[in-house]
Order: C-alpha cells, then structure tokens, then sequence
C-alpha cells in the first residue's frame, strides 16, 4: 500500500490540483490516485478482457466441456461451410436494412404526427412507446399466437372477409419479413422518441420565418425539418442497424430460424451451434460475427458522422 | 426529515437480502459426504427431466424407495430434455455439480458425457445379469454398464388408425408404393380424413421418416453403421438406401397427402387427430402413445404400428428406440454411493417395475427380464412383439453409431416445407454429420 500513499499525493490541497496548465507537460494527469481505478480495472479484465481474449484462442480449438484439442483455423473453415450460412448472411443483412429503413421512415412520420397539434398526444406518445417496454420473448410468443395460420385472430379476422390467410411464420418465403414486421413494431417507439427530441430542437424561427415567405408544408419539411433532424437521423439508423444486424431473441421466440432454415440469421445459427456442443466452433462463429459487424457499421458511422460535420 | 425511514427500509431489504444470498451460499456447499452414524438419514438427489408424465413417475418411484429404505430421501431435480439439457448435463458433470443420480439418454448421448471419467461402474450389480443385450450394450462404454433402464422400448414407425383401415378395407402395407397407393386411398375415400400425418409445430417430429427408416438400410447392408461412423464405403445420406429416407419426407407433402397444417401442428395435436380418426396414418414414436393414454384413453386400441416400409418388401423391418437409463455420478461417495446403488437397483425391483407400470405408458417391451408388461398392455404393443418375434427389427442409427447431426430436424423441415430438394438436404445432413464426427474426434474424418 505504500505504492498507494505516494500516489495520493498530488491530489493533496497544497498543491495545484490535478488539470491546471503547468501539469500539461507531464501528459494528462488524472485527479484520481491509480488504486482508485483497480476495481473497475480488475472487474473489466475478469469479465470483458479475458472473455475476449480466450475466446479467440478457443475459437482455434476444438472443444468439449471435457477437453479441448488445438486445430489451427479448422473452425473457420468448418463455419463457412455450414449448411444454409450464406442464407443466414443474406437474411441477417435484409433484416438489418429493412428494419433500420422502416423504422426511420415509420419513427419520422410517427414523430411528426406526435409533435404537431394532435388530439390525444400525450396518450398517443404513450401507446407508440409501450411495445419498447415489453419483453421482447413475450412478444414474440404473443404474436406467435396472433398470427397462427390456423387459429390466430389475425388470420381468422382475415378469412371473415374473404382475405388470403397467408402462413405468417410456416411460409419459408414470409417468415423473416414477418419477424421483421414484428420487430419493427417493437422498435419504432425509440425511433419516434429520438426523431422527436430531434423535432422539437429545432429553433421554432425557422417555421416563422418559411410560413411568412408562403412556404408549404412539403417545403417546410423538405428544406427545414428533415435536414435538421440529421443528427437524429443518424443515431436511429446506427442503432437499429446494429440491434437488427446482431438480432436474435425475436426470432428465436417466434421461428427458431424456421421453417428449416429460412429465417436464420448469423446469431441464430451460432446459438444452434453452441446448442449441438460445438463450443469451438461457435466461437470461431462469433468472432467472425465480431468482424462483419464492425466492418459494416464502421464505414456507416464515419459517412453518417461526416454529412453531421458539413452541416 | 421524512427519508430516513425510507432510507432505513432500504437497510432492511438490502441486510435480507444479502443474508439469503449467504444462505443460497452455504447450501451449495451443503453436498458434501457425511458418512459416520449409521442410523442418520441419508438424503440423495435425482435428477430427471421437467416433463409432466416423467415427474409424476419419478414421484412414485420416490415414495416407494422411501418406503422400503426409511433412512433415505430423495431430492427430486428436474431439468429440460432436448439439446439445452444435454449442455446442462454436460456442464454439471465436469463442473462436478452433477446429482448423485440422474436420468438420461442411452447411446449417443450417453457416449458423449464421457461416462468412463465422469460416472460410476454398475456392472457387478444383481440387476446387470435380467438387461437386454442390445440395452447392455447402449448404456456401456469399454465392457462396463453405467445405466439401469427407466421406461420401455418403444418403436419409430407408422402408427394408424385401424378403423379407417378396416372400413376401407386396406391392408398393411410391406413397401413404400403399397404405403403411397394406401393414402391415396383414404385420400379419395373421404376427403375429410388426413392420409398422412406432418408436425412441424414441434421439430423433431419431422426426423421419423429418415431416423425410422433404418431398420430397413441395416436390413440391406448389415455394415451400414460401421461404413458410417467410419467414414469409409458409400455410407451416406446422399447415396441409396439411405437417401430414400430424405426423398419420403418431402414426397408425400409434394403428393399433397399431408394435413394442410403441416407446418404448425404440434405432436400432440396430431395424435389427437389420429386417435379421433381425423387422419389415418403418422410416422413416430410409440412413446407418444402416452398423450393418447391422458387425452383419448378410450381410442388406445383403435391405434396400431407397422413398420416404416422400404421400397423393396424383403427389407421392410422394425426401428427400435432403447429406453433411457439411470446413472450415478462418481462424485458420489459414502453412504451417497451405497444409497445411490439401492435406488438404481430399486428401480428394475419387482416394486419399481410396478410403478413403472402403473404412473408409466408401455411404448413397448421391457429392456430387462425383471420387468414384464401389465395384462391390459394396449394392442399395439402386441404389433412391436410380432417384428421382434420374426427378427424383423433392428436398434435405431443412434444406438449402432455415436454420430448424429444436431441439424437434422430443421434439414428436413425445409426438404419437408419444399424449399430445399431432397438432394440438397441430404448433402447438408452429410456435412451436418462430418461436423458432429470430427467434434466427438473420430478417426477417419
């Protein structure tokens, strides 16, 4: 502990706390003595760095909850042959873009509609934000009834007018946009939140000033309320991408990635594996997750963040 | 002034709260082997799986140890079936956590907990001489038995309803054309009755007509198992006779004569259906009689089984599945061990072959000679004997060969659902395969 005791030191009242501008030459010195950090730091290094860390190695291995058995990049290799995984790509990067596309169109519209002079706002606000409170497995299985081919409301409402019963969630070629369709449902309160604070931020002299030039309403929106919602814009497309790229907890309460494999997305499949006991193997899964993720959002960010600095 | 209450119920809550933690604490800890006074109590545990009907047999069989051995209790454990309890058992045993006894799978599943590290040699046991030997051998791993059967045999084949047989004056059929030319049949006789059952509601039904269909491949090629675990020879799903398995199931949904709510009926739903005579026929489990026994006791014996048939008649046999098994984990020790053993024997006593009669549903024949089937044993239990008692039957793929693909249900839900040809599904099943090989490290893949 004496290590402790010197360290505490220049933080002591005789002298000049800790940002003042002779310290700036000894580089960024923190407030804070350095034992005040190892708590955090060792609960950080238990449970975020080592995780991270092994889980690369075992991704190499090929393992058991007995043993495990070094094999190079065999997992990789084995992964990028699993059956129906370029399905699981395709279907991870339709749902990522047609969730994040509809909840941006649906949460601007919704938002608009509650920021202006409505009957009912505060209760409307309230009901477009319910679905985000709920829990996502419960609403899953909730519309896993609704939408029973055989024996759900929405279908037999359907069949009362004469209407095609389509198989929500038993089509292979419907179940993922049905998912989808869910998930959006679910997603769009936060969107609408967002571009609402984005709305309301924006200065009311900009309405004044367009209304007295004669400016319609498309104008208004056009040329005044969209670009300057940018900012928020930019935050609902990074977070709904990176929640529907990543998605898995809807889908597996609603389709377990089926029928057969048509609604499986890379999460999916990974769960599956680690459910069959190839631990090796879905890791080397997840770190390959890792890497896709990050070099689509990436690029999306630095484009996103580029337009908000020209603005 | 009026946060200081609020302030002391948080105290109370939190001190509780940490108190109970203590406690759950100390009760993990609390497993250890007291051995010593012989007249104390001993208290073993057991675990078995979460499922209704299986809860209320392992509840008999407890009262009635503990009637016979009063110095012994019993803790009942339950935990999911299906792949989440195969991970869960996995992880209790080589985190050493495992109950002292539990209720698992034979054959593949049993090889994969790794039975000579992780559980305890029952093989000089009284009631290892009354085992079956194809049991013995699917609950043993190098000459040692580890498991004691809890439950019947029971077969994958096509159950049907023998009512709609009779009025339509059918006849069973031995292959695979008879089978189809049959479901026409009942098709054009009364289009409200469902020729052939699918229920994909629930997964794993879709797996019967291929994981059914063995007794017929080992009829045609005794080395079949061997070839595939080996990886040697055409031994593969993409290769006849085993391809036949994958070209059925999605046949007779292209031939339009499944229920039209294929895709999300449920195996109860569609047991209902069979046993009420709205369908005629539906490839599965005997063990699934059981939820006719609770729902429609009364059509128990309207229900018979033939075998799956192949397309050549001199092929066509029986695919048996063994029952699971009772087990002890080698953490167990002491008087643990010694009460462990009695129940383990308990269970294939005259007395726990009663409860297993009496709380259980006879999918077929005992897997031991200590337990014989009740008088009223329903009929088609009698169709199972007539295959076994003409060698027309073989054990299912899982008890000749450790590998199985955990892909195989959803494969053949899309070849089932048409959106992947036959020949596609039997090349993803064959990659499916060589995953599930190379992880259990078998040589030759």
């Amino acid at each position: 502990m004496t290590n402790a005791a010197v360290r505490i030191q220049p933080a002591s009242p005789t002298k000049t706390p800790g940002l003042s501008g002779k310290k700036k030459g000894k580089g960024l010195r923190s407030p804070y003595p350095s034992w005040f950090y190892i708590p955090a730091a060792v609960l950080y290094l238990i449970f975020f760095a080592l995780p991270t860390f092994s889980s690369f190695y075992f991704s190499l291995t090929r393992w058991t909850l007995f043993s495990q058995t070094f094999i190079g990049f065999g997992n990789y290799v084995q992964f990028f042959e699993t059956p129906a995984l370029t399905q699981g790509f395709v279907n991870t990067l339709i749902y990522g873009f047609v969730t994040s596309a509809a909840k941006v169109v649906l949460g601007l519209a919704l938002a608009l509609l509650l920021t202006g002079a409505t009957f009912g706002r505060g209760y409307l606000r309230a009901v477009v934000f319910f679905p985000v409170l709920v829990s996502t497995v419960g609403v899953g299985l909730t519309f896993k009834a609704l939408l029973d081919p055989f024996h759900g409301v929405v279908n037999n409402v359907l069949g009362f007018f004469n209407l095609p019963q389509p198989g929500w969630y038993t089509d292979p070629h419907l179940a993922l946009l049905t998912v989808a369709g869910v998930d959006i449902w679910k997603g769009v309160g936060i969107a609408t939140l967002i571009f609402m604070a984005g709305i309301v931020a924006i200065p009311s002299e900009y309405f004044e000033a367009a209304r007295v030039d004669g400016a319609s309403s498309w104008n208004v929106f056009r040329n005044i309320t969209l670009p300057l919602v940018r900012p928020a814009t930019a935050t609902v497309i990074i977070l709904s991408l990176i929640g529907g790229l990543r998605s898995f907890d809807l889908i597996w309460a609603m389709t377990n990635g089926g029928p057969g494999f048509s609604s499986d997305v890379i999460a999916s499949v990974i769960y599956k594996q680690y459910q069959a006991g190839f631990f090796g193997l879905s890791t080397a899964g997840n770190v390959i997750l890792f890497i896709v993720v990050t070099g689509i959002m990436l690029p999306v960010q630095w484009f996103l963040n580029r337009r908000e600095a020209e603005l | 002034m009026n946060r200081s209450p609020m302030r002391r119920a948080l105290v109370a809550v939190a001190s509780v709260a940490a108190a109970t933690l203590a406690l759950a604490g100390c009760s993990g800890f609390g497993g250890g082997g007291s051995s010593g006074d012989s007249n104390a109590k001993t208290t073993i545990s057991w675990l078995t799986q979460n499922d209704a009907p299986t809860v209320a047999m392992a509840k008999a069989m407890i009262s009635g140890f503990e009637k016979k051995y009063p110095n012994v209790t019993v803790k009942l454990d339950t935990q999911p079936a299906g792949t989440q309890g195969d991970n869960l058992m996995k992880t209790k045993l080589s985190t050493k956590t495992m109950d002292n006894v539990f209720y698992y799978n034979s054959g593949s599943l049993f090889q994969a907990l790794n039975p000579k590290t992780t559980m305890v040699d029952l093989s000089n046991e009284s009631w290892v001489k009354n085992l079956d030997k194809n049991f013995k051998q699917v609950v043993s791993a190098d000459g040692k038995v580890y498991g004691a059967p809890l439950g019947t045999t029971s077969a994958g084949a096509m159950l049907y309803n023998k009512k709609i047989y009779d009025k339509l004056g059918l006849k069973i059929p031995t292959t695979w054309a008879e089978f189809i030319a049959n479901s026409q049949k009942i098709k054009s006789g009364d289009p409200s009755v469902t020729p052939i059952l699918q229920s994909y509601g629930d997964t794993w039904t879709s797996q019967l007509l291929v994981l059914g269909d063995f007794a017929n491949i080992n009829k045609q090629d005794p080395n079949w198992a061997t070839d595939y675990t080996n990886n040697t020879g055409d031994a593969k799903y993409v290769n006849q006779p085993a391809f036949e398995g994958f070209q059925h199931t999605s046949e007779i949904v292209a031939d339009g004569l499944v229920n039209k709510d294929y895709a999300s009926m449920t195996n109860a739903q569609a047991m209902d259906a069979l046993a009420t005579g709205k369908a005629a026929q539906y490839p599965m489990l005997t063990g699934s009689m059981s939820t006719v026994k609770q729902d429609n006791p009364s059509n128990m014996n309207d229900i018979g089984v033939f075998a799956i048939p192949s397309p050549d008649a001199q092929y066509t046999s029986l695919t048996m599945w063994e029952p699971n098994a009772v087990y002890i984990a080698n953490t167990t020790t002491g008087d643990k061990l010694a009460a462990s053993k009695n129940f383990v024997a308990f269970v294939n006593s005259p007395e726990g072959c009663k409860v297993q009669n009496t709380t259980g549903s006879a999918a077929g024949p005992f897997a031991t000679s200590a337990c014989s089937l009740p008088s009223d044993a329903p009929s088609f239990i009698s169709d199972i004997q007539s295959y076994l008692k003409d060698d027309k039957a073989s054990p299912a793929l899982e008890f000749l060969s450790p590998i199985k693909g955990p892909n195989l249900e959803t494969i053949l839900i899309g070849v089932g659902s048409q959106s992947t040809t036959p020949q596609v599904g039997a090349q993803q099943y064959d990659q499916d395969v060589k995953a599930q090989a190379q992880q259990l490290g078998i040589k030759g893949w």
